[in-house]
């Protein structure tokens, strides 16, 4: 049996009905066609589903999307804004964060959650912490660290922390 | 893979929530954080009939002080580490729930969820079991409070009965002058611990020690407290070779099982190392304060 819902997904609105064991991130993918939300375990683990819901950085795979009604959900496809990319996602284009790219829409999606609670890590290895719950097969994580350095730069020009953290990077 | 069928019912107070587990008995499965549910779902290792969805339930999220910090079962894991007034009054508290997992699982988790699922691994039974800690349930047949100890009996396995919804956890707050340590072996920042080991010490005026609390996960179907080693220790005089004498007995009262984290000689090992360094940085604090 379905249930009626209503969500706002990245700005639109929807009313909608998804089956109950429907996850948030199989309706976003299947059923809103928002592909952008990658699936690598399904169980928690690898961080790829990764979306923000009213504000906070969740497993995509580990809600189900009836729980997201009243929400607002956004996800990789709600960053840029008429053909802008987010300046995070610049960062990571600019310090070539990925490869294959399967697993930056989760990074993009933590690391956003991230500067959007106004949390930015105090060292590195904060960072490095904040950023474990997500696995990359490919880069070895030291680029996409870089790049998320550098969008925290971008974005809280006073953040004196995180400029030492780039300078100690970049020299 | 994908969950199984189940039906999906949301409930808004814990009223409804006790009259459809009344009503639905062990058809039925509380679904909180689903950080561990889902999973389980997904995995095929849990086939419930029914799904109770609690998270619209408005008034368990409570985060209340006292000489006990009472934490409402759907308070999230992210919510209790954020919270100033558990980081004054209870930093041992604070300092475990960062522990648990990575910021996008406790954005959602829940205390009580956690609680309830007895991980033997899970950072927040074995500081319960470290504080004798204390859980509230209730079903229509009414209220109950249990001690940590009779709570947990096993692997995922605790006294809460089908018809029961855990509603309030109980920390209580360290006496003036404890020290505490909670140390963690993990292979990544954010999995389970292979070995965690929760550790307060009091110390006398005299400077002997009066209490010592020693609680391991991850080494048994439950936490489980290392009793031998803490009774070693009461009335001792502080010392390296102290440390090292109870650390070593600490480790040796265990029988761990193993799996593809470690031997049983590998946990025995690590929790020797985690408790020695436990025990220095619990008596690091009580000089400190
Ligand atoms: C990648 C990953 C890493 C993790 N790492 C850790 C870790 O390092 N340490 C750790 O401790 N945990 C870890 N977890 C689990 C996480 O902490 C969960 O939050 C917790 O185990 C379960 O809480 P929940 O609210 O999500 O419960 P759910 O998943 O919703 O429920 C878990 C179980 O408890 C029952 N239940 C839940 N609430 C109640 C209630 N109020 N009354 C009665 N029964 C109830 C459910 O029926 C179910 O059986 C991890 C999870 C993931 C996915
Ligand atoms: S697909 Fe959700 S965490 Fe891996
Ligand atoms: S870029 Fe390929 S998995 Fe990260």
């Amino acid at each position: 049996m379905t249930m009626d819902m209503e969500l706002t997904v990245n700005g639109s609105a929807y009313q909608v009905s998804a089956d109950p064991r429907r996850t948030l991130a199989d309706f976003l993918r299947e059923d809103l066609r928002l592909t952008g939300t990658h699936l690598g375990c399904e169980h928690g683990v690898c961080g790829a589903c990764t979306v923000m819901v009213d504000g906070s950085a969740v497993r995509s795979c580990l809600m189900l999307a009836v729980q997201a009604d009243g929400c607002d959900v956004m996800t990789i496809e709600g960053l840029e804004r008429d053909g802008q990319l987010h300046p995070l996602q610049e960062s990571l284009r600019d310090c070539h964060s990925f490869q294959c790219g399967f697993c930056t829409p989760g990074f993009v999606m933590t690391a956003l959650a991230m500067i959007e609670e106004g949390s930015a890590p105090a060292s590195e290895e904060e960072l490095r912490e904040n950023l474990a719950g997500n696995l990359c097969r490919c880069t070895g994580y030291q680029s996409i660290v870089e790049g998320v350095i550098e969008a925290v730069r971008r974005t809280t020009d006073q953040s004196a922390s995180a400029q030492g953290a780039v300078e100690k990077r970049v020299s | 893979m994908k969950p199984p069928l189940f039906e999906y019912v949301r409930v808004s107070s814990v009223d409804e929530a006790l009259d459809r587990l009344t009503e639905l008995g062990d058809e039925a499965k509380v679904l909180a954080g689903g950080q561990s549910l889902v999973p389980l779902l997904s995995l095929r290792l849990a086939n419930p009939a029914y799904l109770v969805d609690i998270n619209r339930v408005g008034d368990l999220s409570h985060i209340a002080n006292g000489p006990v910090v009472r934490l409402g079962a759907l308070s999230r894991h992210r919510d209790v580490e954020r919270s100033g007034l558990v980081a004054q009054s209870h930093p041992l508290l604070s300092a475990t729930v960062k522990y648990i997992g990575h910021i996008a699982i406790r954005n959602r988790g829940t205390i009580g969820g956690s609680v309830a699922h007895a991980d033997p691994a899970a950072e927040l039974p074995t500081l319960l079991v470290a504080l004798d800690g204390e859980i509230e349930a209730r079903s229509s047949r009414g209220v109950r409070t249990l001690a940590a100890a009779e709570f947990f009996e096993g692997f995922l396995t605790t006294a809460l009965e089908p018809d029961e919804l855990l509603t309030e956890v109980r920390f209580p707050v360290l006496a003036a002058g404890t020290g505490w340590s909670i140390q963690e072996f993990s292979r990544r920042n954010g999995d389970f611990g292979v070995v965690t080991v929760v550790v307060t010490v009091a110390v006398d005026s005299a400077g002997r020690i009066s209490e010592a609390r020693i609680s391991f996960g991850g080494v048994a179907s439950t936490a489980v407290r290392a009793s031998s080693a803490e009774s070693a220790l009461v009335g001792q005089t502080p010392s390296a070779e102290l440390w090292k004498s109870a650390a070593h007995e600490a480790a040796s009262s265990l029988d761990p099982s193993g799996d593809l984290h470690g031997t049983p000689q590998y946990r025995r090992h690590l929790a020797g190392v985690l408790t020695e360094r436990a025990l220095v940085e619990a008596h690091g604090r009580v000089e400190e304060g």
